[in-house]
């Protein structure tokens, strides 16, 4: 067990999966509440084309799949605004561009395409020093956008058309925030894979949204059981040497499953106590 | 006379060819308890959206605090609680306190999430409305009434000078619609805050405001009421 952490590779893994947790669930939590989690899914599609093109035109895949995710990313808003009474629209356009572009060139590239699986499922052995580098790099960038527009962002996601009447600028932190989830994706989907980046943005927020008493737990909940899910997730990938994207995704979903079992349990026992202690009288808001 | 916080000149507003406002004048002065009503599509809410230059008139002139509504730029002297306020997701993970230190935005310091002089002014506005002992509750476990007392707390934290409010009771029951109403009142008398309230129900109003404007197919009507709560004439 403890050989694991002596190989430079698994360490590599485990600094850049704990940074893309924190970033990912972080961006995953104004996302949810914003009932717009549908774009992790969206983004990480159009990054698989732009992974595809960095392969037939042997370019680094990271580089060619930030260009298509932030292009995704604005196009996303633009058609956001265009249908305005159908939001989920501008989601579905870009994911069908994204899935058949990358469909095209994954077929024209033939031989050249071969290593997307990689990239679609995630592959720890394959981290280079570069991809270290560049998480490090725009990772910390990411974190200080997100602390810095903390409350700017509470604020939209907790009512948009107030916060526009209060002076904040919405469309322009809207458009911001799309580019800074397009390059969350693009730095996630090494390890994640393409195909699950998207649960990283949501599981780890679906279970803390259960016991989170606040705005300031559920963010630091969601970063915990992000964290969590990454670092275990990798660990058993690598003692069972099976695809990391998947163990840490079915690690994530057991998390949130464990919570709920436990919090309606917990909210069995308050049950009872309190027929107990009040001779019947139950007030569900103690829960 | 006291100082005219708004003032609307030859007034109007239409979709299409119909107006729904037909050239009106009136002037709000501060310390004022205004209820605009009028029957369902009268108007109501397209006034209220005039005169803070949501809409822009067809004809006619709008200042704020003396200012032309497309040079006015001090939004902190206004608060507007819509009709849609309580319309958010109710599972959203925030507390009262969380909520109301949000809309000080502006001075909050970056890395501390709510400040000290931020803690303090939230608590004070919730002081106000009378709901400092639910300040950790989440916001979507608390009735109507008690989200709407909330709401205008996070108004309140900005110190306005005037507070527009549309239809802020609907679906909310009468005796927190008392509730609601008393402490308006008590916002206007000891907070001289000027208060503009949108209502299809009159007489809620009665014993409060001292002016009432009527909207009907276009025209305004203003009683003038004298009201001895208030201890003045108009």
């Amino acid at each position: 067990m403890t050989d694991i952490f002596s190989y430079p590779f698994m360490q590599r893994a485990l600094l850049i999966g704990i940074i893309i947790s924190i970033i990912s669930s972080s961006m995953g939590l104004f996302l949810v509440l914003r009932r717009f989690s549908m774009v992790g899914d969206t983004l990480s599609h159009t990054a698989l084309a732009g992974v595809a093109l960095g392969m037939i035109t042997n370019t680094y895949p990271f580089y060619t799949a930030i260009v298509t995710t932030l292009a995704a990313s604005v196009i996303v808003e633009k058609l956001r605004k265009e249908y305005k009474e159908y939001a989920e629209l501008s989601l579905a356009i870009v994911m069908a561009a994204g899935i058949g572009i990358a469909s095209l060139l994954i077929s024209i590239g033939k031989n050249k395409t071969i290593g997307i699986m990689n990239y679609m499922f995630g592959s720890i052995s394959l981290v280079t020093e570069e991809d270290l580098k560049i998480v490090l790099f725009l990772g910390a960038i990411i974190i200080s956008i997100i602390l810095f527009l903390f409350r700017a962002l509470f604020y939209i996601t907790f009512d948009e058309s107030d916060a526009k009447l209060r002076g904040i600028p919405v469309s322009k932190l809207n458009l911001l925030f799309a580019m800074l989830v397009a390059i969350t994706i693009t730095l996630s989907m090494r390890i994640v894979g393409i195909l699950l980046v998207s649960s990283m943005m949501t599981v780890p927020v679906a279970t803390s949204i259960q016991v989170a008493k606040s705005f300031k737990q559920a963010f630091i909940y969601t970063n915990i059981f992000g964290v969590l899910s990454v670092t275990l997730g990798l660990i058993t990938s690598f003692i069972f040497d099976v695809a990391p994207g998947g163990s840490i995704v079915t690690i994530s979903l057991l998390l949130l499953l464990l919570v709920i079992i436990l919090k309606k349990l917990y909210g069995k026992l308050v049950k009872k106590a309190t027929n107990l202690l009040d001779g019947g009288v139950y007030n569900e808001q103690n829960i | 006379m006291g100082e005219v916080i708004v003032k609307a000149d030859n007034l109007s507003f239409g979709y299409e060819k119909r107006l729904v406002i037909n050239n009106i004048r009136f002037e709000i002065e501060k310390k004022d308890y205004i209820g605009i009503v009028g029957t369902n599509g009268s108007a109501k809410s397209t006034l209220l959206k005039l005169i803070m230059g949501f809409l822009k008139p067809n004809v006619g002139m709008i200042e704020l605090f003396g200012s032309h509504i497309g040079d006015f730029k001090d939004w902190n002297k206004i608060g507007y609680l819509p009709q849609n306020a309580r319309s958010f997701n109710t599972r959203f993970p925030a507390t009262v306190e969380e909520i109301v230190g949000s809309s000080q935005y502006s001075q909050m310091n970056i890395l501390k999430i709510l400040n000290k002089k931020i803690k303090e002014a939230t608590l004070a506005a919730l002081e106000a409305v009378n709901m400092v002992g639910f300040k950790d509750s989440l916001i979507g476990n608390l009735s109507g009434g008690q989200q709407q007392r909330v709401f205008l707390a996070k108004l309140l934290v900005n110190n306005p000078e005037i507070i527009f409010m549309d239809e802020p009771l609907i679906g909310v029951d009468a005796e927190s619609q008392d509730v609601f109403f008393d402490l308006i009142n008590k916002l206007n008398v000891d907070f001289g805050i000027t208060i503009v309230v949108v209502t299809h129900d009159v007489s809620k109003l009665n014993h409060r405001a001292n002016k009432i404007f009527h909207l009907d197919n276009g025209k305004l009507n203003i009683d003038n009421i004298f009201n001895k709560n208030r201890g003045e004439e108009h």
